[in-house]
């Protein structure tokens, strides 16, 4: 059953075309990665799907509501409390953490359950603690940002999103501005994740990592899906552009 | 025994008087900031807005603010009231309005460059998390932003103490009018020195203000 379904997504920037008549599907459970150069539109769609972006035309369906449709031929949002009930079920992940500077690790985690939640503080802080635990970071729960490394903060973003218990998690390049030690931390993050059943859609650089975890690759050119299938089918497609691709980073 | 003309009697009194008229000057400086502090937010927020109708008109008092005379701006709103509608305004009252309106200005801007600095991506990540736009902007830009500003601000803070001299052209008795008037009738320098001690210490203790507030905020970056 799929959870979420993007269909015929239209997004530009001014004159520049960036997602052309994107259409995908994620099943419950399933990890899709996102793969294609820069410029190829896997960000702007990811963003197009959190609604940082708002799209030209095209459908997104999140878990059986819909969020923007075609409605007598013009692309409509859903009302408020549809899009809010969306926002609740995804959580995003964001290249460059973009954690709060001014609160600790732990407030971090806790202050959208309380705030947007309405949870109770002991309950938002027992459960952030227990998220910690499974990330190995329970030590720094009073840290401030400024005093983690970089794979510390990525995994302390991912339990701030985990927090608000997500349906879907996108991750942005979630390994994008770590060095290859930090990136396997968070690496196995997600790893454990996946071992969880965590619908995760992730756009990454990351060849070999997307291979050994996909259920489904999606590979991107130029504003349009240019291919889709299983980690096997991607790696071993005849496909010339993607050939080329994978080529740059077999290298 | 005298000192610089004055009689260490006369120069008791002065003090004396110099207090008093600090109060007065402290006044100005707080209500000042009272009532500016906030509408330099509004402005800020104004001038930032993409709707038209809002931020033309802001864009047009923050020209008109901080491309006039300050001593001329206290002049209108002293006399204008009079001179158009026969309302005559308190002293005070007049030189508070016209400091608000005109720091509000320099406030409304350095709040822009403060609010423009904090990275787009703390809003996309407090949207995500389903923050409101009004909940992230007080938990969790402006923080940010009062540990950004605090240096420009602590200008314009010292700024004002001294400006408040100023208020002397509408008849405010505040240090300065008493340290000329008492200048001329003593026929010494004396007044005048004490005067800017004043304004100094009050300076002084604005600084260390700043200072302990930036040191409470260092904790993050």
């Amino acid at each position: 059953m799929a959870i979420l379904e993007v269909s015929n997504i239209q997004k530009s920037f001014g004159k520049l075309q960036v997602l052309k008549d994107v259409s995908f599907k994620a099943d419950d459970g399933e990890i899709v990665s996102i793969i294609g150069s820069s410029g190829s539109g896997k960000s702007t769609l990811l963003r197009c799907i959190n609604r940082l972006e708002t799209v030209d035309a095209g459908t997104i369906v999140v878990d059986d509501q819909t969020m923007v449709s075609e409605v007598n031929g013009k692309t409509t949002y859903a009302d408020k409390s549809v899009l809010r009930a969306i926002r609740l079920k995804t959580g995003l992940v964001f290249q460059n953490f973009n954690l709060f500077p001014h609160y600790t690790v732990l407030r971090n985690i806790i202050e959208a359950p309380i705030k947007v939640l309405g949870m109770s503080k002991e309950e938002a802080e027992a459960q952030a603690m227990e998220i910690l635990k499974k990330l190995g970071l329970e030590a720094k729960k009073d840290s401030y940002p400024q005093e983690l490394s970089g794979g510390q903060s990525q995994r302390v973003s991912i339990a701030r999103a985990l927090a608000l218990k997500p349906k879907i998690l996108f991750f942005d390049e979630p390994t994008s501005a770590l060095d290859p030690e930090l990136t396997n931390e968070v690496l196995k993050v997600i790893r454990s994740l996946a071992d969880m059943h965590m619908t995760m859609i992730i756009v990454t650089h990351e060849m070999e990592f997307a291979k050994e975890l996909s259920d489904k690759i999606i590979f991107m050119d130029n504003g349009v899906i240019a291919a889709e299938g299983t980690p096997d089918e991607i790696f071993n497609s005849d496909n010339l552009r993607i050939k080329e691709f994978l080529g740059n980073y077999r290298a | 025994m005298t000192f610089g003309n004055m009689s260490i009697e006369s120069i008791k009194i002065l003090f004396e008087y110099m207090l008093k008229a600090s109060g007065v000057t402290l006044s100005v400086f707080f209500y000042t900031l009272l009532f500016s502090l906030p509408l330099g937010l509004v402005v800020s927020l104004g001038r930032m807005t993409k709707c038209k109708l809002i931020n033309i008109p802001v864009k047009i008092y923050l020209n008109i603010m901080r491309g006039t005379p300050l001593i001329l701006q206290l002049m209108f709103w002293y006399f204008a009231p009079y001179y158009i509608a026969e309302i005559r305004l308190d002293r005070t009252v007049a030189a508070i309005v016209a400091f608000t309106f005109n720091y509000a200005a320099y406030f409304a801007e350095i709040y822009r460059a403060g609010i423009e600095s904090v990275p787009k991506g703390q809003w996309e990540a407090a949207e995500v998390l389903g923050f409101g736009k009004i909940q992230t902007f007080f938990k969790i830009i402006l923080p940010q932003v009062v540990k950004r500003i605090l240096p420009p601000m602590s200008n314009e803070f010292m700024t004002l103490v001294k400006d408040t001299a100023l208020a002397q052209v509408i008849g405010v008795a505040e240090m300065y009018q008493l340290a000329t008037k008492n200048m001329s009738s003593q026929s010494s320098i004396v007044p005048l020195i004490m005067a800017g001690v004043f304004y100094f210490v009050m300076n002084l203790v604005v600084q260390q203000a700043f200072n302990a507030a930036e040191k409470k905020l260092s904790y993050y970056k």
